[in-house]
């Protein structure tokens, strides 16, 4: 039995579960209590609750000081104030102090415009700032991936609660005391020597412009502007799902025929759709799986299971990091965003007659650790990366104003061939089971040789972390995991290590909810909705197409006939297969 | 050492030691030994209270007086560290503050051997529950 | 060659200041003249502490206390009370409540001023001995609750004392018991908290360095009560003496089968260990100290929920101090009865305190809750050193707030001291004077406090950075009447925002200097003058042209060449060059220098 706990909120009698906090019980009767640390992505367990920007201060009858509403339980009988000129000032005092140690450079800031804390200095009417002083004065860092400016930090501590609890990186804490506490890696060693995966999440939450990608978007502008290059650009599912939000539309618009014609307004040479690659990938990855399972059934105890996509870089950087005595059990198969480079500049150049050092593959990535992806030796041919850059759904939306395209107002267009098209099994890559429910409707059909009549399996997909079924073939029940984020994939890891592991196979995606959630994406602002918008976006493109299996499409079986033979081939093995590097300097305590 | 095992243990040692600090306390007979306690806490130890009692130690027996040295905790005279309070037999304790192996050397030489007081006597001004 | 008698003249300085040494003189002369000079001894002593009532002489051995001396009446001491035996009525200490005469200090209610529980044994019992402390009724108590009582009655009988936390919250310990032993686990964890952070705060190192096993037992009894068998002391790597006394007690305790299984053939067992601080202030709060032992940083977390339901390694945790555990065993042996007669209403029994500053007798007292801070200050304490004015004493650590003149009645306790706008805090008493600047004083325990803040929250973080900053403004004589306002509204905020109990008052000694001397501060800020002469940058110093010979004394020690003029002619400082180190006031034999 629940029990209800009734208060009074701003002379409003409210009656709310026992539990609950002061803060929601308010915003639920309409009453925005201004927040800055907090952050709670329901449905996926992931909250920021330490309590101390102290900005939602409010009043309560007969305490002696304000109490921090997100963090304060209702108690029966409160009697709450949110608007007293005691609590009224205190926020604002509060917010001044913040802002008394932020830097003041808001027009050239990255996130400027998508600032919390500047829409927070508004919304409060700050117009002047009382405290002079010392403030803090941090280098700023730059990775392959990630931009560090610690001195835009408010210290929300949110991106060490993604980096340690939600990931289980531990790349990112707090270091030193008082005023000249920061968030760093260990010993303020730089981020591409700490454990960091590159997955992003830090920049995903980041209220401020502390945590901002590392910006690709000159160097694209040079290359579209030089004649003498070949620009290409390859899409990736999640894309699709989230680029209408920066230019207003509702959350979950699917915007790929707007994407395409902004695309090629932009001047790109060929725009097409990493969507073909993992088509591509269904089809060495699902191989890999049938070969490991024929020769574990068949009695080969050597054969490593489970099977792990590997799909997603920050999970690749996250176990050559965190399980490097465990490098034999991922596919080996290259991302998408790898295969369609390795392919653009084989198959695709000698077929267009463009010179491997006059082609520039270009993504557009959910991601972040897609740009450290693409700058790995093991996808360059002397020293001619396979894409070159990765920009960021935000680059590209902030690219298309700036290009003065009128994004609402584009026309739909189609992808180039042939690396455009693509099954509806590509599509849901971009959320968490996506890649899982691709591989079992191409490995069902080639394993049991029957149609698959009913192609959804419904009970990989949503926000949950760890999702599993069992899927019968012929028979024998093949047992799947999925989990999003890293510390749930962490679990299933350390499952494997102890020898407790029941799966046959697992996906993992690196980012709570998969690329839809990517730290390459619009900001979520701490709302799970808008992740669970952009997921049914990816299926009801799916539900859409005609083919919705990855051994459909007509261009990947032209792919194979033409250059690759079969799966799992020597060329394919050459093209579309790497290989992982212990990156631990030593394996965690067991 | 054996194990503690009922009230009756904790008693027998309790009486045993009784015994000896009542004689630090209020001793009435005589012909008993000299206590002699250093404050050995860290404010004292940082006035030189170890070298100190290592004085006492050393020169008591050349000088053929019969006492006991043992070390305490702070007596709360932080000012006047190194204190040490010397009880004769029969006597009230007498609190002595800066002592320095000098002034040690003087405490043996006038008030141990000829009840002659010298300089530095702190009152004691402090009830503790047990009286 | 033997003395009969001895004079104990007091030599503090307070008598001093009185001519407590041509009283010697006197009363040696007179027992020359008297042939006595071979049986009584006339010795100067150290202050004791009665300096309001002084100069003292003291004739041993019957203990006769005589007050407000002079050097006249030392013949009348030998004539009368040496020679004949009657006391001289009219120097004896008149009690003020009886209006009798008193001749023996020991019935002199000044002396009744201090009463030692948690510092019972200390300076009493050698600390490294197990059995002096039980020879002092060590360990009775924990046999007498594993013996006689139910851990129920335990936690009724501290919950009717009324003892209440000496680490500064005032919480009362017998509910927090209660909470703990509510909940239900697996495992209990019984904390004593030795992180003493206040500057100039020793209390509780003194009780471990003298009486570590009360704090040991007592520990065990909490374990008993709240059904904890595990005891960790969290104690600050800066304090190696209480640590290795603490060592050897738990080693002797554990040998002689107070710790261990099966304590005193009963079913409870009970260990220690310890966890070394590394001696940052904000762990001393409990939530901030569990997290430093679980190895995490050390900051503090929002309660609820508290240690009691979920605290170290997420199990009840019972987290006390160490005097308050000091208490304890006391509290058990003579009954809560007893120690709930001592003290005010709602403070009971004694708290100890650390005296320090501009005062006499600098050290470590225990007087009942309920004395007043006058008592503490001039009867213990022996006055204000050097003769000077007293100007108002800190409470309660560095987030204490400074008291003055007009709280000096007010009986010390949790809730005056709260109401007076300062609090007890773990016991840190610091005394000034008149040469002491309230604003700088407020700067330094900021300075503090800045320095110890964990940083997790915005309030404290910056807050008290720029609370810093304006008075650092302020004593560099820059501030502005804004200023004033800035620290009153910053202070303010800051104390209802923080998070922690080391934010939520860390403000309160600018706020209460602002409330008692806000004088200071406007002459600061309006008249770029430091009434106390303490703020360098507002002091000039300036030679007085009718008292200056011209000796170039000055000129030729001035390290920066700032001083001036021909010889046999008035000097002059130029302002711009000097530097206010102060070399050439202590130079000038004729006074011409002067601070303005």
């Amino acid at each position: 039995m629940e029990q209800t706990i009734k208060l009074q909120i701003d002379r409003k009698r409210v009656e709310v579960p026992r539990g609950t906090s002061l803060l929601d019980a308010a915003r639920g009767i309409g009453i925005r209590v201004p927040s800055l640390c907090y952050m709670n992505l329901q449905g996926m367990c992931i909250t920021n609750l330490p309590a101390s920007c102290r900005i939602c201060a409010v009043e309560i009858e007969g305490r002696r000081n304000l109490a921090p509403a997100c963090s304060t339980r209702c108690e029966e009988g409160m009697n709450v104030t949110t608007t007293s000129a005691r609590v009224m000032n205190a926020q604002k005092t509060v917010l001044e102090l913040i802002l008394s140690d932020h830097p003041t450079d808001c027009l050239v800031c990255p996130k400027s415009g998508n600032c919390e804390l500047q829409e927070m200095a508004a919304r409060l009417k700050i117009r002047e700032i009382p405290f002079k002083g010392a403030s803090s004065n941090r280098v700023k860092e730059t990775s392959p991936s990630i931009i560090r400016d610690m001195n835009k930090c408010i210290y929300c501590r949110r991106c060490e609660m993604m980096c340690n609890k939600v990931q289980t990186v531990g790349a990112l804490a707090a270091i030193n005391r008082g005023f000249d506490s920061t968030i760093s890696p260990a010993f303020e060693m730089p981020l591409r020597d700490s454990g960091c995966t590159y997955c992003g999440q830090c920049v995903a939450v980041c209220p401020v412009g502390a945590l901002t990608e590392n910006d690709h978007t000159n160097r694209l502008l040079e290359d579209l502007a030089n004649p003498a290059k070949t620009v290409i650009v390859q899409t990736a599912p999640a894309v699709r799902a989230a680029l209408g939000e920066e230019f207003g539309m509702p959350v979950g618009t699917p915007v790929t025929g707007k994407m395409v014609s902004a695309l090629r307004a932009l001047g790109f040479n060929k725009v097409f759709d990493t969507d073909f690659a993992a088509d591509l990938t269904i089809m060495e990855e699902g191989s890999e799986l049938l070969d490991r399972l024929s020769r574990f059934l068949a009695g080969d105890k050597s054969v490593a299971l489970p099977i792990l996509t590997s799909c997603c870089p920050a999970w690749v950087n996250f176990f050559e990091h965190h399980f490097p005595d465990m490098l034999e059990i991922p596919s080996s198969a290259r991302s998408p965003q790898q295969m369609f480079g390795a392919i653009a500049k084989t198959w695709w150049a000698r077929q267009t007659g463009v010179k491997r050092e006059e082609l520039v593959v270009v993504s557009i990535m959910p991601c972040l650790a897609k740009k450290y992806e693409c700058a790995r030796d093991e996808f360059k041919v002397d020293g001619d990366p396979d894409v070159n850059y990765s920009l960021s759904t935000r680059e590209l939306a902030s690219l298309l104003k700036r290009a003065n395209i009128d994004f609402n107002a584009l026309p739909d267009d189609d992808f180039d061939n042939p690396m455009g098209e693509s099954s509806g099994a590509s599509v849901i890559f971009g959320a968490s089971g996506g890649v899982m429910e691709a591989a079992l409707r191409t490995a069902h059909e080639l394993y049991t040789g029957k149609k698959l009549e009913n192609v959804n399996f419904e009970n990989v997909r949503g926000l949950q972390g760890l999702k599993k079924a069992t899927v019968d073939l012929n028979g024998f029940q093949l047992k799947i995991g999925v989990a999003h984020g890293l510390g749930n994939a962490r679990a299933l890891l350390e499952e494997i290590r102890e020898g407790k592991s029941e799966y046959h196979a697992i996906e993992i995606m690196a980012c709570p909810g998969g690329c839809i959630g990517g730290g390459g994406q619009p900001l979520h602002h701490g709302d799970s909705n808008r992740l669970k918008a952009r997921a049914r976006a990816l299926y009801a493109e799916d539900e859409g197409k005609t083919r919705r299996k990855s051994h459909e499409n007509p261009y990947i079986i032209k792919l194979y006939e033409e250059f690759l033979g079969k799966p799992l081939g020597e060329k394919a093995h050459h093209l579309l297969h790497t290989s992982y590097f212990n990156k631990g300097k030593e394996i965690r305590e067991q | 050492m054996e194990k503690i095992k009922t009230l009756a243990d904790l008693k027998r040692i309790k009486e045993n030691v009784q015994a000896k600090i009542d004689l630090r306390e209020k001793s009435e007979q005589s012909g008993e030994l000299i206590q002699i306690k250093v404050a050995m806490a860290t404010c004292g130890i940082a006035a030189g209270s170890k070298e100190v009692m290592n004085y006492f130690i050393d020169h008591l027996e050349e000088n053929g007086i019969r006492a006991v040295v043992t070390q305490t905790g702070c007596m709360g005279y932080c000012y006047a560290e190194p204190t040490v309070e010397i009880t004769k037999p029969g006597r009230e304790p007498i609190v002595f503050g800066e002592v320095t192996t000098k002034r040690a050397g003087e405490i043996i030489q006038k008030y141990l051997k000829n009840d002659e007081l010298v300089e530095g006597i702190i009152p004691v001004n402090y009830h503790t529950i047990q009286e | 060659m033997s003395y009969k008698m001895h004079a104990l003249v007091c030599g503090g300085t307070g008598c001093r200041a009185s001519n407590s040494q041509d009283i010697i003189a006197k009363l040696q002369e007179a027992l020359e003249k008297k042939k006595l000079a071979g049986e009584v001894q006339v010795i100067a002593t150290g202050c004791f502490g009665f300096c309001e009532q002084g100069p003292i002489v003291k004739i041993m051995p019957d203990n006769t206390f005589y007050t407000r001396v002079k050097p006249d009446d030392a013949e009348e001491i030998i004539a009368e009370h040496i020679i004949k035996g009657r006391k001289v009525e009219r120097l004896l200490y008149k009690d003020p409540e009886r209006k009798e005469s008193v001749s023996d200090s020991k019935h002199m209610s000044f002396y009744r001023k201090q009463l030692r529980v948690a510092l019972r044994n200390c300076g009493f019992i050698d600390p490294e001995n197990i059995e002096e402390y039980i020879g002092r009724d060590g360990y009775a108590a924990l046999a007498k609750c594993l013996g006689e009582m139910t851990p129920r009655e335990v936690i009724d009988e501290i919950k009717l004392s009324g003892l209440r936390g000496r680490g500064g919250g005032g919480f009362p310990t017998g509910l927090k018991w209660e909470f703990a032993g509510k909940y239900q686990a697996d495992q209990k964890y019984v904390v004593c908290n030795a992180d003493e952070g206040d500057p100039g705060a020793f209390m509780d190192r003194s009780i471990m360095e003298g009486d570590p096993h009360s704090v040991i037992e007592a520990m065990a009894i909490c374990g008993y009560s709240i059904g904890a068998s595990k005891g960790l002391v969290y104690i600050r790597a800066e304090y190696p003496l209480a640590i290795q006394r603490l060592k050897i007690a738990i080693q002797q305790a554990n040998e002689y089968g107070l710790l261990g299984e099966r304590i005193l053939d009963s079913d409870f067992n009970f260990s220690i260990e310890l966890r070394y601080g590394a001696g940052a202030f904000v762990c001393g709060e409990e939530t901030a100290l569990i997290h430093s032992m679980e190895g995490a940083r050390g900051e503090p977390t929002m309660k609820p929920p508290f240690p009691a339901e979920s605290g170290y390694l997420n199990r009840p945790t019972n987290v006390n101090n160490v005097e308050t555990f000091a208490n304890i065993p006391v509290i058990i042996m003579k009954g809560a009865n007893w120690f709930n007669k001592i003290g005010t209403e709602r403070s009971k029994g004694t708290k100890v305190f650390a005296l320090a500053g501009k005062i006499n007798n600098v050290g470590l007292i225990e007087v009942p809750m309920g004395a007043t801070l006058r008592e503490v200050i001039y009867e213990i304490g022996g006055g204000i050193k050097n003769g000077k004015k007293f100007k108002a004493v800190q409470t309660g650590g560095p987030s204490g707030g400074c008291l003055t003149e007009k709280h000096l009645d007010i009986p010390i306790d949790f809730d005056n001291l709260l109401a007076s706008g300062s609090m007890m805090g773990s016991g840190g008493m610091i005394v000034m004077d008149e040469d002491d600047c309230m604003v700088s004083v407020a700067k330094f325990y900021l300075d503090f406090t800045v320095e110890e803040s964990c940083g997790k929250c915005t309030p404290c973080r910056v807050g008290n950075k720029r609370l810093y900053e304006i008075l650092d403004k302020i004593t560099r004589g820059n501030g502005e009447l804004s200023d004033i306002d800035h620290l009153r509204n910053l202070g303010k905020v800051i104390k209802d925002t923080a998070l922690c109990g080391l934010g939520q008052t860390s403000p309160n000694p600018v706020l209460s200097t602002l409330d008692n001397f806000l004088d200071e501060y406007l002459a600061h800020v309006k008249e770029r003058k430091c009434p106390a002469g303490r703020c360098k940058e507002l002091l000039s110093y300036v030679i007085d042209p009718v008292l200056c010979i011209g000796c170039t004394l000055c000129t030729r020690t001035c390290p920066t060449n700032a001083i001036s003029g021909t010889r046999k002619e008035p000097h002059v400082i130029d302002a711009e060059k000097c530097i206010k180190c102060g070399t050439c006031i202590n130079k000038c034999k004729l006074k011409a220098i002067s601070v303005q």
